[in-house]
């Protein structure tokens, strides 16, 4: 990007994402993530690291205030630069973009980036309040505060624009159209859930592998319609981390450092009543009648994402993400809103979602799933297994899809895992997206091998 | 002092927390970590403060929306300035029938309304109108919702001072089929 300094990740380490770690606590979940991450960088010492920047996402699941300052204490960081960042959801991938600026800037030659959540401490119904907070108090959350409602009033919209209104066109009654093509967008977003636990089989650090069945998928009970459970990411505990540094030092403590190549960030309402029906911000190769008559973005798409995929396109010179990237690790806390993604960060056009699953185009090649999959490969989206079968600890997931995207264009996954199922082989460009609060905050990174 | 439970799931330890106030977990690392019942409550004294006339309008039977004094977008969930233009907005009252925009049934939710599942959640369209109101719909099954539905207002008695003081309950009676 002009004016700023190349910045590289050199190393990463991740805790495995669990229900609950009672063993640890925050501040040693992310030591141990942390000394994972400087074993790999041998000649990098403590004493090395200029500065931290350390999310976590709620202060209710903490029940510590200044829970950063207790992390900077504990891995012996004192008395240098820190701070905390939080940005609901997107906290991980926020705190990346925020070690990236702090070495971009000239200010740090290396910046440690940290996170981690403890969702155990309390009930999974109480947490979900928790994370519920996280929409308008005064409007939103009395009305029955819970996020997978939310996503769920958003996909239903979705589907109305999307399978309604063109695959289900020729269908005269209106409720049974409706009802149709929502049939047809759970069979998808199932095959989503499938894609993601199966992955997830050959990650040790998932906290929900399973050999997923369609048939299983589907029959699952209902928890907020049409989101049924294995299509909804879970809470966690969890810590992740990420070294950065600068051109200058990157080559000093690694040989394959990986390039941050583009940083995009992207915003909406926080309430989605207030989300405004105007025109879709275009990538290059789409035209305005490619959406003639498409009230955007509505609840039904993220104008965040799309807002974020372009800004980073932009400073990563990305012309054409599908040929381009080779892999991406986006935000699947619903099957829903990894569909959604797909068409804001330029995997399809709006509305062809559905489609670009149905053909296997995400799915990776060597891995069985039990699908028919004409296109299988065309670019794999979060052969990790995602948030929904590795877990969601908020703050140290979009850190968790950088460590395992740096690993990817490492072509380490190898010694990581334990296995090279996940290794997309060649794989020299990803694209990691975090998201939050109904889509009112999403970042897009762009790492590249170096 | 009594002795403390060892357990080796977590989920007991949960349970005999919640019961006795602290457990023993025997986890599979071979240590035992000790989990105490930390409890937190808070009321706060929260002011609507700029919101007010919403909360107010509720009690007495209306939803009200803003509009923006320069550009004359209109808001079904009110805000006292323009996101659009920046200008101030002033009051007016939004029709008590309108549409369902989207809409879902919750049959899980936050603890704090969990006794309720499951509720619909809707996001109501007005005519004339540039935003939605999410609010409960009430007196419909899953099947007999469907994006276009008519639904009108029912005004809660006495009120709580809460937006949920608003609910929408469907206009016509729901088709058989």
């Amino acid at each position: 990007m002009p004016g700023q300094r190349k910045v590289y990740m050199i190393s990463g380490g991740v805790t495995k994402f669990a229900k609950a770690h009672p063993d640890m606590d925050f501040r040693l979940m992310v030591k141990r993530a942390f000394d994972y991450a400087m074993k790999d960088v041998p000649d990098l010492k403590t004493s090395g690291i200029e500065s931290s920047r350390i999310s976590y996402f709620s202060d209710h699941f903490a029940r510590q205030l200044k829970a950063a300052s207790m992390v900077q204490d504990y891995l012996g960081l004192n008395p240098k630069d820190s701070r905390r960042i939080e940005w609901g959801g997107a906290t991980g991938g926020q705190a990346i973009q925020a070690g990236w600026e702090t070495v971009a800037s000239g200010r740090n030659e290396v910046c440690l980036v940290a996170g981690f959540e403890t969702m155990s401490h309390v009930e999974t119904w109480k947490g979900n309040e928790f994370i519920a907070l996280a929409s308008d108090t005064n409007f939103d959350y009395p009305v029955g505060g819970f996020y997978t409602g939310y996503y769920a009033l958003m996909v239903q919209r979705h589907i109305y624009e999307y399978l309604r209104k063109t695959k289900f066109a020729h269908v005269k009654d209106e409720r049974k159209a409706q009802r149709e093509a929502t049939q047809e967008a759970k069979r998808i977003m199932a095959m989503v859930s499938v894609k993601n636990h199966i992955n997830a089989n050959h990650n040790p650090y998932s906290q929900y592998p399973e050999k997923l069945s369609m048939k299983e998928a589907l029959g699952r009970e209902m928890v907020a319609y049409p989101l049924n459970r294995p299509m909804i990411c879970t809470m966690s505990d969890g810590a992740a981390v990420a070294i950065l540094a600068s051109e200058d030092v990157a080559f000093k403590y690694t040989d394959h450092p990986v390039l941050i190549k583009g940083v995009g960030c992207g915003t909406d309402t926080m309430r989605l009543a207030d989300r405004p029906h105007g025109s879709v911000p275009l990538f290059r190769w789409e035209k305005a009648e490619d959406y003639s008559g498409l009230r955007y973005p509505g609840v039904h798409s993220f104008r965040a994402g799309r807002a974020a995929a372009l800004e980073a396109y932009k400073n990563a010179g990305i012309s054409d993400p599908k040929k381009e990237l080779d892999f991406v690790e986006l935000h699947d806390a619903y099957a829903s809103s990894e569909i959604q993604t797909y068409e804001d960060i330029g995997l399809c056009r709006y509305g062809e979602g559905y489609d670009f699953v149905d053909q296997g185009h995400p799915f990776l090649e060597g891995i069985e799933y039990g699908l028919d999959l004409p296109h299988r490969g065309t670019i794999p989206v979060n052969p990790s297994g995602g948030l929904i079968a590795c877990g969601h600890p908020v703050g140290a997931t979009g850190i968790m899809q950088g460590v395992f995207a740096f690993w990817q264009l490492q072509g380490s996954i190898q010694k990581h895992f334990g296995n090279d199922k996940l290794q997309i082989k060649g794989a020299e460009r990803g694209l990691i997206h975090s998201h939050a609060g109904t889509g009112s905050s999403v970042t897009v990174t762009i790492m590249e091998r170096a | 002092m009594a002795q403390l439970k060892k357990l080796a799931r977590f989920r007991d330890v949960m349970k005999e927390v919640n019961a006795k106030g602290a457990a023993l977990y025997k986890n599979p690392v071979g240590t035992e970590d000790l989990v105490i019942l930390s409890p937190y409550a808070i009321n706060y004294i929260h002011s609507y403060a700029e919101d007010s006339p919403f909360f107010l309008g509720l009690a007495r039977g209306k939803i009200m929306g803003s509009e923006c004094k320069a550009c004359h977008y209109r808001y079904a969930t009110p805000r006292s300035h323009c996101m659009n233009c920046g200008a101030e907005t002033e009051w007016f009252t939004l029709p008590n029938e309108g549409r369902v925009h989207s809409w879902t049934t919750c049959y899980y939710g936050g603890e704090e309304f969990l006794k309720e599942t499951p509720f619909n959640l809707a996001l109501v369209e007005f005519d004339g109108v540039d935003t939605l109101l999410l609010a409960r719909l009430k007196g419909a099954k899953e099947a007999d919702m469907f994006i276009g539905m008519k639904v009108k207002a029912v005004f809660r008695r006495p009120p709580r001072y809460l937006v949920s003081d608003v609910h929408f309950v469907p206009s016509e009676k729901p088709r058989k089929n």
